[in-house]
């Protein structure tokens, strides 16, 4: 176990000393003391477990293949952009942008998370993207989404605010997103249908759901009482009679 | 119902005493305009769109296509197109779309601009016999360079060199998909490059792994959609290039038809099979040159410190944009000009917004020099390119290199109809049609583009030569040897460019 200072570091300096320690077989890095610095994770391939202490700059894990990061605090905007596989947890809240075209991996958040969260994200058989938000979300949550889960889970009971923004999903053309409790059709983009969850679907929700409760120490149960939405695209060809030919 | 209003733009024609009945026509069209009669080849010339495929493929000379002579009455203000698109938006309420590079008349600043010559007091260079450098590198100079005697007591460069890309001769392929062209045809533009000592760009549909070889001649691209990008992606090529937008549809994202994604397409973009692939105009994690920066070093450190190149549309501001792109560290600065072509844009995207890449190559180069920063970054240009003539214009306008895609695919059969984004092309160009793919068979193929690539590169070497200069770098830039024919002052003193005759 390897720990790294990182106070007054600059990210390129910080990342490059991660990097170094991964490709000499470092399996598990604790970095502290961080504060905003970019790109931390960004491109990292194997399988190390990464905890960052304090917060974690923008991009954190763009282009990730497969490390485990554990963010203790809250963390920043584009998180997991374009991420292949691996694993974020982050126990507070999360900015903008999340999990942009992400392809694969897990985002667990145990707060809210800001706008377009999960936009673009893709899937293909087995490589099925996930993020699940214990918070709210702010508008364009799944927007353009073309595969993978998106899970909101709404647990702050006290919380006034909705759970989701506006143009939820808009343009979504492939993938899933289950949201705990009721969802108001007038803020869904016109790409969306609202089902209620079968058997299988809340056999998956219970799937991913468990992993999340590990990671937070939370009660599936508690958080199954309440029951799910579940969104579809309604057509693989939203905007096909857009055009003449 | 009636028929559509808008009447045929083509008639074909077969001269049924010449005709054989040999039916090549019927399996050559793509778009089905030819079925079998029984006794005779039948025609929906309706579905005609002049790709001149059956004529090359008829053994009689039976085929014509010809213009139709009552298409609409001729009008020098109400164009077909422009009825045409009326007619078909009044019967499906839908944009009309089109392919290849705006063909409206705009002025083409190109053809009014010539380039000097030498004349008795100064030399021209005979390039069959001298050496002249086309060679071009690609990527950051420093701004100023050190030198320090090693030990063998010769002069070494002391200053480190950015990562710089090294072409043979000042011209690259354009981006174009896998999805928007065939495979085949990405593979006749890779096999070229390696052999050519240029490059190809994926575009942004992914890196197909047949392709992998070719690697070291490859741009790779993220664009908005992100389609097939990973860690491996961005490592595969020489450069990564994030594109924010195309001279064909600047501020409007790319669009691949469903027609056009079957199941390989849809793998390798991780979409689901048939839906269309968007990739929306903004890029949303990009709001501003800040956050470009971002993503051009969030790119970076995944690579390892690749070169980057950022490509944008020529538009109005195209100056103060670029020497944005330069300052939030893009190696490379690709202009696409507004004629450059597409696979599918709405024609009134395509008609009607940008500038001619003349314009953005001169101001965008002014620009950078005035603050001090040319150095910072190379300028590729790319929109229309035409022939090495308009190559050596570009580079003498300010570019380092030219990007050429219409008049690559020309050498695979493309006749330049306009119809990519039906996905019917005739020439296995443009389609995902396993049995129009299967025409284009890449080694032939690369053949002949190599062949057109070693055209232009003997070309440019006249040009240089009959200039006196033996090295593309002294044309760079270099303005004075060029002339305006024909160009109002305040065009002339925009491209920086004097009058013929002074
Ligand atoms: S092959 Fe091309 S030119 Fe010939 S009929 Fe078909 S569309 Fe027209
Ligand atoms: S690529 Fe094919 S469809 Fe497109 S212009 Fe050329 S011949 Fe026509």
């Amino acid at each position: 176990m390897l720990q790294i200072d990182a106070k007054g570091m600059y990210y390129r300096e910080l990342n490059q000393k991660v990097r170094s320690a991964i490709a000499n077989g470092e399996k598990e890095i604790t970095l502290k003391n961080v504060n905003g610095q970019y790109y931390i994770g960004d491109g990292l391939r194997g399988n190390a477990a990464i905890t960052v202490e304090g917060v974690p700059g923008n991009d954190l894990a763009a282009f990730m293949d497969g490390p485990t990061l554990t963010i203790k605090s809250n963390a920043q905007d584009n998180i997991a952009n374009t991420m292949n596989a691996g694993k974020i947890v982050i126990h507070g809240n999360a900015g903008d942008v999340l999990g942009y075209g992400m392809r694969g991996g897990t985002l667990h958040i145990l707060g809210d998370v800001g706008y377009r969260v999960g936009i673009h994200m893709k899937g293909l058989k087995r490589q099925s993207p996930t993020i699940i938000v214990g918070g709210t979300a702010g508008d364009f949550f799944g927007e353009y989404m073309a595969g993978g889960i998106l899970i909101l889970l709404g647990l702050n009971e006290k919380d006034p605010r909705p759970i989701v923004g506006d143009y939820l999903g808009t343009g979504m053309h492939g993938g899933a997103i289950y949201i705990r409790g009721e969802v108001d059709k007038n803020l869904c983009g016109a790409e969306v249908g609202i089902l209620e969850p079968d058997e299988d679907d809340l056999k998956t929700l219970r799937q991913y759901l468990g992993d999340y409760c590990k990671d937070f120490k939370l009660d599936i149960e508690d958080i199954m009482k309440k029951g799910f939405k579940k969104l579809l695209p309604i057509s693989l060809r939203p905007y096909g009679n857009l055009y003449a030919y | 119902m009636f028929k559509s209003l808008a009447p045929p733009e083509y008639l074909a024609t077969i001269d049924q005493v010449k005709c054989i009945r040999c039916k090549r026509c019927i399996q050559n069209c793509g778009w089905s305009v030819y079925s079998w009669g029984g006794d005779k080849v039948l025609i929906d010339t309706s579905k005609c769109v002049k790709c001149l495929r059956c004529y090359h493929y008829c053994p009689e000379e039976a085929i014509q296509i010809l213009d139709n002579p009552v298409k609409f009455k001729n009008n020098a203000y109400w164009g077909y197109n422009n009825i045409r698109n009326l007619k078909r938006q009044a019967e499906t309420g839908g944009i009309p779309l089109t392919g290849m590079g705006s063909d409206l008349p705009y002025p083409i600043l190109f053809d009014n601009l010539l380039i000097d010559a030498c004349q008795v007091t100064n030399p021209s260079i005979d390039p069959l016999r001298e050496p002249m450098e086309l060679r071009t590198y690609l990527g950051k100079k420093p701004a100023s360079v050190e030198f320090e005697k090693g030990k063998d007591g010769k002069l070494k460069l002391k200053t480190k060199m950015p990562p710089q890309i090294k072409i043979n001769l000042p011209l690259i392929f354009s981006p174009m998909s896998y999805g928007s062209i065939s495979l085949n045809a990405q593979k006749v533009l890779a096999i070229a490059a390696k052999e050519c000592g240029i490059l190809m760009n994926t575009g942004e549909g992914g890196l197909h792994e047949d392709l992998l070889p070719y690697r070291d001649s490859i741009i790779v691209q993220v664009a908005s959609g992100r389609f097939g990008v990973n860690p491996d992606y961005l490592n595969a090529g020489v450069a990564v290039e994030i594109k924010i937008g195309q001279g064909a549809k600047p501020g409007i994202g790319g669009h691949l038809p469903g027609e056009k994604i079957p199941l390989e397409v849809a793998r390798t973009r991780m979409i689901p099979v048939g839906t269309d692939a968007i990739s929306p105009a903004p890029q949303h994690d990009i709001y501003s040159i800040e956050d470009l920066k971002q993503l051009i070093y969030a790119i970076k450190e995944a690579t390892d410190y690749k070169p980057v190149s950022v490509k944008i549309a020529a538009v109005h501001n195209v100056a103060a944009i670029a020497s944005g792109i330069v300052r939030a560290g893009a190696d490379i600065i690709y202009l696409d000009g507004f004629r450059g072509g597409t696979g599918a844009a709405p024609s009134i995207i395509r008609d009607h917004l940008g500038i001619p890449i003349e314009h953005a190559i001169a101001a965008v180069d002014d620009r950078l020099r005035q603050e001090g920063i040319r150095n910072e970054a190379s300028i590729i240009a790319a929109g229309g390119i035409r022939s090495s003539a308009d190559a050596a214009k570009a580079i003498a306008l300010g570019a380092d290199a030219v990007a050429i895609a219409t008049a690559a695919l020309t050498t695979m059969g493309c006749t330049i109809c306009g119809k990519c984004y039906t996905g019917n092309c005739s020439w296995g160009i443009t389609t995902q049609r396993p049995e129009l793919t299967a025409r284009l068979d890449p080694e032939i193929f690369a053949e002949r583009l190599i062949n057109l690539v070693h055209a232009w590169e003997h070309e440019l070497k006249e040009i240089l030569g009959a200039l006196g200069i033996n090295a593309v770098d002294s044309l760079r830039g270099n303005r004075e040897r060029l002339r305006g024919v024909g160009l109002d002052t305040q065009t002339l003193d925009i491209l920086g460019v004097k009058p013929a005759g002074r």
